[in-house]
């Protein structure tokens, strides 16, 4: 067996949405909510826990009935599977937060048409058993919250002087109103963007040498 | 006998980058010594915060992106010398190091530098710091205040990332008759005052930094038009359509609308026209192009003052006319000598 047929270890398959794959910095997928409900890292988090809910069940139900699915209706599918989890979760926040469910809107119930899980579905667990796609879609979520937190927090700190509500800085903390309105989260986005690029070349050049 | 042979142009005025963008700051210190005289101390600590700021960020753009050092050719002085101007004199310092870092990485770094950039970068970095801190750029403070050159107005010295301090008590112990805190055009929008021409001309109504002297900013524009270091059709098209529009409404409607002196004479409009819309890299080069792209200023200026929320509208239209202006240039080509017309 050479090492490009070589099969990924279910670990390999875990970390790739975290770091290789990262559905935020690397893929650039997903970026409405990722641009939308990123004011603050607390909404970040519960966005980003709600997707990873949605992906991992939608994908270990995927991967589970892939040899029933016809392929000529599978994307339709595959939406009614999401579009399952999606009202299970809109309605969990509902009732754990109703704050977090007002601040998120609209986006809860547009994880249906969120094309990482679409695109993991497709891509990943109609093609691979269970544990396998679960892991995946854990990793890809776990990788997606990171890439929201990552640019929640500094929109908050930024934008209110804050972390997760708790001051920072002090009640004389001049907030940068530019950074909780849209075009903060553009900056900041490709900010994060930048220096993801910055670190891929500059590891490039060392393994060039 | 050894003849050379070269396509043209075979004789070459001496200019180049540096040479222009250096006399460009030559006309920007005159307006920089007399915002120096209006408002003192925290005048000179802003100018020079910003200019620094503009500097180093371009240093670090460099040094980042592997390019060569572009700090001798200028341009980022002016940036940094043209933002400070736009810039209220009571800005705290740190915010207007933030506008200068803004200005040069938003506006020129991330498109490739000097010439790569869409935009005016000392507009970009205005216009960022107009979006983040929308109190701090719409506070304004009195010209020749008496304590001017002995202390600084206190929200210049702010500590970096605090609310800007209070300067009311620097208001009124600068005794300064009849000063509201507010630009003429504001004055005009929410009280229907009409500020005297004369208080517009030598730079006593409230404003940003360099924006006070019409008279002044026309004869340092008039110095680079007199030496060809800029279009003259440019300023002339972005004033004459602002002043025909400012006529046109005031014939309709002397009531609702201002005067069309103070359309002209206040807020950013001769700085704007003179040495932002006049930018190389940024305004187009075909003839038809510039006549348009600075009519369009010179409209849009008038149409965000009397019909938007913001008081000035100057910013906004050389940043809509920039993004404007390739696509004036595209389709406003002039014949080409001795081409058949399609």
């Amino acid at each position: 067996m050479t090492t490009n047929t070589k099969q990924p270890t279910n670990m390999e398959q875990f970390l790739e949405g975290i770091w290789k794959q990262n559905p935020v910095f690397v893929m650039v997928l997903g970026m409405c909510p990722t641009l939308a409900v990123t004011v603050s890292a607390f909404n970040a988090l519960g966005m980003g826990v709600a997707t990873t809910f949605v992906l991992v069940f939608s994908c270990a139900l995927i991967s589970l009935l892939r040899k029933q699915i016809p392929k000529e209706v599978r994307i339709a599918t595959y939406i009614v599977i999401i579009a399952t989890f999606v009202t299970l979760v809109d309605y969990i926040i509902q009732a754990v937060s109703l704050a977090l469910y007002d601040a998120l809107g609209a986006f809860i119930q547009l994880i249906v048409v969120n094309c990482i899980i679409l695109g993991r579905a497709e891509a990943h667990a109609a093609k691979n058993p269970p544990l396998s796609a679960s892991l995946n879609a854990l990793g890809m979520g776990i990788g997606f919250t990171i890439g929201l937190l990552a640019l929640g927090s500094v929109r908050e700190i930024l934008g209110a002087g804050k972390l997760f509500d708790i001051s920072l800085f002090g009640a004389n903390f001049q907030p940068w109103v530019v950074m909780v309105l849209p075009p903060g989260g553009f900056f900041v986005l490709g900010g994060w963007l930048l220096f993801f690029a910055w670190l891929a070349k500059r590891k490039e050049a060392r393994h060039g040498k | 006998m050894s003849i050379e042979l070269r396509t043209a142009p075979h004789l070459h005025v001496g200019r180049d980058v540096p040479t222009i963008m250096r006399h460009v700051v030559y006309a920007l210190l005159p307006i920089c010594a007399f915002s120096i005289w209006q408002y003192g101390l925290s005048a000179i600590a802003l100018i020079v915060t910003v200019t620094l700021s503009c500097l180093a960020a371009e240093r670090i753009a460099n040094r980042l992106s592997g390019t060569v050092n572009t700090l001798s050719d200028w341009s980022a002085t002016i940036t940094g010398l043209l933002l400070a101007l736009t810039l209220p004199p009571a800005f705290p310092l740190w915010m207007g190091a933030v506008a200068g870092f803004s200005a040069v990485w938003l506006g020129k770094s991330l498109f490739g530098g000097l010439g790569h950039n869409p935009f005016n970068p000392a507009l970009v970095g205005r216009a960022f710091v107009q979006a983040a801190f929308p109190t701090a750029i719409t506070t304004w403070a009195p010209a020749f205040a008496a304590q001017r050159f002995t202390e600084f107005i206190p929200s210049t010295l702010t500590l970096p990332f605090m609310v800007p301090n209070d300067i009311s008590a620097w208001v009124a112990a600068a005794t300064v008759d009849g000063f509201t805190g507010a630009t003429p055009l504001a004055r005009w929008k929410f009280e229907h005052f009409v500020y005297p021409v004369e208080d517009m001309i030598t730079g006593a109504a409230g404003a940003s930094s360099g924006e006070t002297s019409a008279l002044l900013l026309l004869l340092c524009g008039l110095y680079l038009i007199v030496r060809k270091f800029m279009d003259w059709r440019i300023p002339v098209a972005v004033i004459g359509s602002a002043m025909v529009m400012a006529w046109a409404f005031q014939l309709y409607d002397a009531e609702a609308f201002p005067p069309m002196h103070l359309a002209l004479l206040s807020g950013g409009l001769m700085l704007g026209a003179l040495f932002m819309a006049t930018d190389m890299a940024t305004s187009p080069v075909t003839p038809k192009a510039i006549w348009i792209y600075g009519a369009l200023i010179g409209v849009l200026t008038i149409i965000i003052r009397y019909f938007g929320g913001l008081t000035e509208g100057v910013m906004y239209a050389i940043l809509i006319g920039n993004a404007a202006a390739p696509l004036l240039d595209k389709y406003l080509q002039p014949k080409v000598f001795g081409a058949k017309p399609k």
